[in-house]
């Protein structure tokens, strides 16, 4: 396929018609276009005299000719990962930066260092990862690269340098505040749309989270009786005679069901649940992503009001502006960019998700039928053969 | 042998009515009546149509027939009425007699009640059966003064002869040992049955929120919004066909709560041959004893200890024609005692005969519905499963052109 090959050059000058575009954003369903593989694995528990913390296995494989290697083997901890994020929020901060798993799980009964909670967090930040490895600007960032490939000693030497983390998050901070005073008065109507979208989706995927938890433990809760179930129809067929085939039919028709049922929960929980949850995620990342945007556009607006005011010193303030209108126009076409990015991506992963969730289903209900078919079946073959010997004489 | 009446004779419960009345205590209370309604088969075969009779009927009409036929025929393991009061209940089912699904499943019980009479060989011929279908007015006088309820035996004999039975017929200890089992398992199968469906319809009923949300999300999308949207209709028709599909099951249930109560009815029997072995035995012991009493007054030996002769060694011993008296006394005595022994012997093995031929008609019968009902219970998780298949297909048609 021509058209794709040249797309995916990442070449400036190519003309980008719309058609081209998406295949370009699909780029992460075609693997084998992928050059760079990651997997987080393996968690370790290490107790110091001060804390006990999980490390995790990242392994990196990569043909890309600014590595220096094809492949690389870290450990990082959760705080490695809230580095990164921090560290390209820093460097782009209109680009639309993936989730994180949250640092505690408010609700629920998981504990913090359980195997369900860890497995959990490990997948969010296998996830967490490779949506970076598939954004075409994240993917090159000299941190990201780091991450992947320093050793522990390098890595945390190199976090040494720049800013701490504290006067980054303080920048966010600043800015969800600062988007009060400025910034929105001037806002273009298309980020306007923007945020009255974001904050409907918002809206609407936590209410789907909740749903999707609240089925789930609805179908957990219907598996625990199921589980009592079968076993009653055994129990009374070992008071009968004629009907003890049956009954025992029936008992492991139920048994069966009651498997099946378990495979629908943990395909709920593989695949429906994460999603959400990552959308939440992203909900509150992309309103303040566009915080972000309008905290910079606030910055332009309030030189502008000086310059207004002061008659002198024009040349000066030109300059600045100058600058400012730079990071203005280029902000807003670097969120425009992974905005429409981020919708293909969206309505992909809610098409597969939603999809799979029906094939679950679909599976779960066929074999129940198969299940309650053939023991239909065993049941008129012996009426069959019964009534026929009544007949003989 | 004659037909059953069910051949002769068609009969249904077709309505249910609320009535207000004045009970005994004068007090207002309201209650259901049924409509039964009989024709006569034979004269449809013509190609006319027969009349319909019908009467009225309430619950307590009906438990007074069931008492009188289970006094009368005591050998019979007579068909169960269904539940006075909704038991094992899940959520939905309100406990209220007078709710319609109760009253609707109560109606169809009490049919279900009167054709298993129509077609029971012994029961069917019973005249104050076929009054209660034919006869509106002065039936209760009419049972009343059968004077059955003379004839009943109380519970605490019941129980006296089942703890001091000596020889039962085996047949029966087994019997009664197995309506303990099937009454054990049954109400713990209706128990967590019920759990389940309490919990079947929670998962359905979840998935309705979809329909909602989908549509509230699929006004800010533009290519997302079809698929979304028509999704979110298939999950409320998901949501929606539990009711229907409960529904059906409860029709399942009943047939099990049925063989529930036939266990009572089982019990009902075996407590009679006790009750009659009993009464042989104590005959047999008196017998005995009064033959022993007579043969020690004739020979003047006292082989056993008695306050009697104890008594005579102490005040003096009898006369000779009072003595010869006595054993006179004891004489008649002894010759009824043995004719009525030789009845009880009679009576007994006669119950024990024609109860045992009810019992295995019974098991027959319990067997093939036994069958039945869990045909028609695989039948309903067929048609369950066919339609969640239906429901998630066009889902996720939907979802795929998201």
């Amino acid at each position: 396929d021509t058209s794709l090959a040249e797309v995916n050059s990442f070449s400036p000058s190519m003309p980008i018609s719309p058609s081209s575009m998406i295949n370009q954003y699909k780029f992460e369903d075609e693997p084998e276009l992928r050059d760079l593989f990651i997997t987080v694995d393996d968690p370790e528990s290490h107790i110091t005299a001060i804390e006990t913390f999980i490390t995790y296995r990242v392994v990196t494989k990569t043909s890309r000719g600014e590595f220096d290697s094809s492949e690389y083997e870290v450990r990082r901890r959760y705080q490695d990962f809230l580095w990164l994020k921090s560290k390209l929020e820093e460097a782009h901060p209109t680009l639309i930066i993936p989730p994180l798993p949250e640092k505690f799980i408010m609700k629920g009964m998981v504990e913090r260092f359980s195997d369900e909670f860890i497995e959990t967090r490990r997948k969010a930040l296998h996830k967490f990862l490779n949506r970076i490895a598939d954004h075409p600007t994240l993917t090159f960032n000299e941190d990201f690269k780091i991450f992947l490939t320093a050793q522990a000693w390098e890595l945390s030497s190199h976090k040494k340098q720049g800013p701490g983390l504290l006067s980054r998050m303080g920048q966010t901070v600043r800015a969800v505040a600062s988007s009060v005073r400025g910034g929105v008065k001037n806002r273009p109507e298309m980020f306007t749309e923007m945020n009255d979208y974001m904050e409907t989706f918002s809206q609407k995927i936590n209410v789907l989270d909740k749903i999707a938890h609240r089925i789930y433990k609805e179908e957990r809760e219907y598996f625990n009786e199921m589980k009592e179930y079968g076993p009653i129809y055994t129990l009374w067929s070992a008071s009968e005679e004629d009907t003890a085939d049956s009954l025992k039919g029936v008992a492991s028709c139920i048994d069966k069901c009651c498997k099946a049922t378990e495979k629908r929960m943990a395909g709920l929980s593989e695949n429906l649940l994460p999603i959400l949850h990552e959308y939440v995620l992203y909900s509150e990342i992309l309103m303040g992503v566009l915080k972000r945007r309008d905290h910079i556009q606030g910055e332009l607006d309030s030189k502008i009001d000086a310059l207004a005011n002061k008659k002198t010193e024009k040349d000066l303030f030109s300059e600045e502006i100058g600058k400012l209108e730079d990071k203005v126009e280029c902000a807003n076409n670097a969120l425009k960019a992974d905005w429409e990015r981020w919708k293909q991506n969206m309505q992909c992963d809610m098409r597969s998700t939603f999809t799979n969730v029906a094939e679950n289903n679909l599976r779960y209900y066929e074999e129940c039928l198969a299940t309650w078919e053939s023991f239909l079946a065993s049941q008129r073959v012996d009426l069959h053969v019964e009534e026929n010997s009544e007949d003989r004489p | 042998m004659e037909d059953c009446l069910s051949k002769k004779m068609e009969i249904t419960v077709s309505e249910a009515e609320k009535r207000t009345g004045r009970n005994a205590v004068n007090m207002q209370e309201t209650y259901t009546a049924y409509l039964i309604e009989t024709r006569a088969v034979e004269s449809q075969s013509e190609g006319q149509c027969a009349p319909v009779d019908s009467l009225w009927r309430r619950y307590s009409e009906f438990e007074l027939l069931r008492n009188y036929l289970s006094v009368t025929y005591p050998h019979i393991v007579v068909p169960p009425l269904p539940e006075k009061r909704a038991d094992f209940v899940w959520h939905k089912l309100s406990a209220d007699n007078m709710d319609p699904d109760f009253v609707e499943r109560r109606r169809i019980g009490l049919e279900n009640f009167l054709l298993r009479v129509a077609s029971h060989p012994v029961l069917c011929q019973d005249k104050i059966f076929y009054s209660f279908l034919t006869q509106e007015g002065g039936w209760k006088e009419m049972v009343n003064e059968t004077g059955f309820q003379l004839k009943a035996d109380s519970r605490l004999k019941a129980l006296n002869a089942t703890f001091r039975v000596k020889n039962p017929d085996k047949r029966f200890t087994e019997l009664k040992h197995y309506s303990d089992e099937l009454q054990s398992v049954i109400s713990h199968l209706l128990r967590v049955r019920a759990r389940v469906a309490d919990r079947l319809y929670g998962v359905y009923k979840v998935h309705g929120n979809y329909g909602r949300v989908f549509s509230e999300w699929s006004a800010i999308e533009k290519e997302m919004g079809d698929g979304l949207q028509s999704a979110g209709h298939h999950m409320d028709v998901y949501a929606a066909s539990i009711d229907d599909i409960l529904e059906e099951e409860e029709h399942y249930a009943d047939q099990l709560k049925e063989y529930l109560f036939y266990a009572e009815a089982l019990r009902a029997v075996c407590r009679k041959h006790e009750l009659m072995q009993y009464d042989l035995e104590m005959a047999a012991q008196d017998l005995t004893s009064k033959k022993q009493q007579c043969e020690e007054l004739a020979t003047g030996t006292v082989r056993t200890f008695s306050l009697k002769g104890m008594t005579s060694k102490l005040f003096g011993q009898e006369t000779p024609e009072q003595r010869e008296a006595k054993i006179k006394v004891l004489e008649e005595q002894i010759q009824e005692g043995e004719e009525q022994l030789k009845s009880k012997n009679l009576e007994g093995r006669d119950f024990v005969k024609s109860a045992w031929a009810d019992i295995e008609r019974f098991k027959e019968q319990k067997n093939h519905d036994l069958k039945e009902a869990l045909i028609s219970y695989a039948v309903m998780q067929i048609s369950m499963c066919k339609k969640g298949i239906q429901v998630w297909t066009n889902a996720k048609e939907c979802f795929s052109k998201m």
